[in-house]
């Protein structure tokens, strides 16, 4: 008997091409999130906050209720469209910029409050739709159109551990770090998206993961090539792993 | 503080309170803020109030996170608001371009106080053009309604909790420091204005539907175009609707004052000194600073001598009197960089030189 | 039969799946899509295929649409 192990998620629009550039791991970080919004069959109660930057683009790809947010201001809207209904599941999809640079105080300060929402941190170490800047997750050493001889500490200062970060949030239910350099860490990413969704749907406060991603255009490598620079640079200064977990650390929050 | 909220009676009331209960009335589901003087004690009324009644309150981490809370909750069609002051306000500037290209019904209560910078805590109305000449990037404007008295901050909150869900604009109650402190007896009558339908537009999950998308994001300059005609001609729909002034002795006057917001009490009372010592002027007064009453200024400019705009800033709203009466009068100014607002006798002694 | 299904259009021309295939049945084909790119094909003469979905899994742009194992 012949079984279907994989198609294009329900919660896509119909026909849905995306617009990141060949081999960029935003698309498969989609598609997660789509899986797992299938899987938990929560599409219908869905309102995201978008972000801008190249994850601008995923509320044309989800055929879910959606709210453009400024320049890293999604959770401070997250946070206005689940006070506003709380029945709904939030959650928000951001670029490394958006999160942790110019929006660090509205997302760290939801995790602070433990908003019950979601969060999605897209890591590729650069400000990859206005042409590779440095950013804020941007390694020491490393080459970008504004660190055009390499991030050293004396002039650029250090990248942020962003999971690292929310976790040491008290609303923070969970935070995770994951990598979608192989098969297997896609299948874990995904593990942990529903994870993060989950503490959400439960009331237990902020649920958050972080996901180690490629920017082969900027780097200027190809796709095969930046999953490499993903194991042999990232993950050595950004280590994967779950940085909180009150559903399996005892710590309990009240419910909202 | 309030006791009798809802009485036909008259209670004595602060400003900041009157806008606060008031927006309690009129239904408002969600306040976001963060404390800026002179308007803190609106969040402090709401942070018990909002709790008490089941409702959402949230001490934001800026006035910039404020608003963006603001918008998330009006994009559900919630009726959502914050409050805060000249400097801060600046902050919110950027979201206040995204809500208006957004189309949402964002309330803000905006408390005016001494500028540029830092600048003090002292009544102003130097934040006219920031209100009323859009604030952030791009084509666009707020729905400004000015109030002048404490009853007119309630009067007016709840007309801008309308207008905003009318329109899907955002809307500016723009008071002062003065307003805000003063106490005066008030009477807080019920919310007198329709509940507008938002089904067709707001977020509230999928269901049974394809996704909505509230954006600004518009990548094709055709589109833009598109909306911006659409954008405008809504204003000159609310323009044609909405306009709203208070005008005294206008018909036979020579000259005729004009003033918005609590300067505009002592301007009244000037107006009736000039009658008395023989001098015939009028009074005008816009509530609404945008639309901006410039079809009826621009008659009255063919039947008077001169206009006088009294303003406690460095000469803001005189410019759209000179706008709206193109040329037929002479326009001139009375003000006051800050503070409170000039005596009576003071704007009489300045219109006796003008004249 | 086990098999992939490839919708060439939104081939992008990563090449990411030819990696993944542990059979090696992905390759570089002769044809080129509407956006220039040239596409993937899946070769499998021999019914070889075992229906893991790892190539379907790593494409970052849904081009493999459909996986079936059996």
């Amino acid at each position: 008997m012949t079984v279907q192990v994989f198609k294009i998620p329900d919660s896509f629009k119909k026909d849905v091409k995306f617009s990141f550039c060949p081999g960029c791991d935003h698309g498969v970080a989609v598609r997660l999130v789509a899986e797992v919004l299938d899987e938990l069959k929560i599409r219908e109660k869905t309102i995201l906050a978008a972000s801008i930057g190249c994850s601008v683009t995923l509320y044309d790809f989800l055929n879910v209720d959606s709210i453009e947010a400024p320049h890293g201001r999604a959770l401070a809207e997250a946070t206005g469209v689940k006070r506003a209904r709380p029945d709904k599941f939030v959650f928000t999809y951001q670029g490394d910029g958006d999160f942790a640079s110019i929006g660090l105080a509205e997302s760290l300060h939801a995790a602070l409050r433990g908003e019950n929402v979601s969060a999605i941190c897209i890591n590729n170490t650069t400000y990859g739709m206005t042409g590779g800047q440095l950013g804020p997750t941007t390694l020491l050493g490393q080459v970008t159109t504004t660190s055009p001889t390499g991030r050293n500490l004396e002039y650029y200062g250090y990248p942020i551990k962003i999971a690292e970060h929310v976790a040491l949030c008290d609303g923070t239910a969970y935070s995770a770090r994951v990598s979608l350099d192989s098969v297997a860490n896609i299948r874990k990413a995904k593990q942990a998206i529903k994870k993060a969704f989950e503490v959400q749907l439960q009331g237990l406060g902020f649920g958050f993961v972080e996901i180690l991603s490629t920017c082969p255009t900027n780097w200027k490598m190809t796709p095969s090539k930046a999953h490499e620079r993903v194991r042999d640079e990232m993950m050595k200064t950004f280590v994967p792993g779950v940085y909180k977990d009150v559903t399996s650390d005892g710590l309990t929050r009240r419910m909202r | 503080m309030v006791t009798e909220t809802l009485s036909n009676k008259k209670v004595l009331t602060k400003g900041n309170y009157a806008i606060a209960q008031a927006a309690i009335n009129a239904g408002c589901e969600c306040y976001f803020g963060y404390p800026i003087t002179p308007q803190s004690e609106i969040g402090e009324f709401m942070s018990g109030k909002m709790q008490e009644l089941n409702r959402a309150y949230v001490s934001a981490e800026s006035e910039l996170a404020a608003m963006n809370m603001v918008i998330g909750a009006c994009s559900t069609g919630a009726k959502a608001m914050t409050s805060s002051s000249s400097c801060a306000v600046s902050l919110m500037q950027e979201a206040l371009s995204y809500a208006t290209s957004d189309e949402l019904p964002v309330v803000l209560i905006s408390v005016m106080r001494g500028g540029p910078g830092l600048g003090n805590i002292y009544p102003s109305q130097g934040d006219y053009f920031q209100a009323t000449k859009g604030g952030g990037n791009g084509d666009y404007h707020l729905i400004v309604l000015a109030p002048s008295t404490v009853q007119e901050c309630v009067d007016l909150t709840y007309k801008a909790f309308y207008l905003a869900h009318k329109y899907r604009n955002p809307t500016m109650l723009l008071a002062d420091g003065l307003l805000g402190q003063m106490m005066e007896p008030v009477e807080f009558k019920e919310y007198p204005y329709p509940e507008i339908d938002n089904s067709s537009w707001a977020l509230t999950g999928a269901k049974g539907r394809d996704g909505r998308i509230i954006r600004s994001y518009a990548p094709l300059a055709d589109n833009q175009c598109v909306f911006l005609e659409k954008l405008f001609e809504k204003y000159r729909t609310i323009e044609k609707n909405e306009t709203e002034w208070e005008e005294i002795g206008t018909e036979d006057a020579d000259v005729i004052l004009i003033s918005f917001g609590s300067t505009s009490r002592n301007v009244k009372t000037a107006m009736k000194l000039c009658r008395e010592k023989g001098i015939k002027a009028g009074f005008f007064r816009p509530v609404t600073l945008f639309p901006f009453p410039s079809a009826r200024l621009n008659e009255l400019a063919s039947k008077t001598k001169k206009m006088i705009s009294v303003e406690v800033n460095m000469g803001q709203m005189i410019n759209d009197i000179r706008l709206a009466v193109n040329g037929k009068v002479p326009v001139e100014l009375i003000h006051k960089p800050v503070g409170a607002p000039p005596a009576p006798e003071e704007i009489l002694e300045k219109i006796e030189e003008l004249i | 039969m086990s098999r992939i299904v490839i919708d060439s259009d939104k081939c992008k021309a990563c090449y990411l799946c030819i990696n993944e295939c542990p059979k090696k049945l992905i390759k570089i084909g002769n044809k080129t899509n509407s956006l220039g790119n040239r596409v993937v094909e899946f070769d499998d003469p021999e019914g070889e295929c075992l229906g893991c979905a790892m190539c379907a899994v790593r494409c970052p742009d849904l081009a493999i649409t459909e996986v079936y194992k059996g």
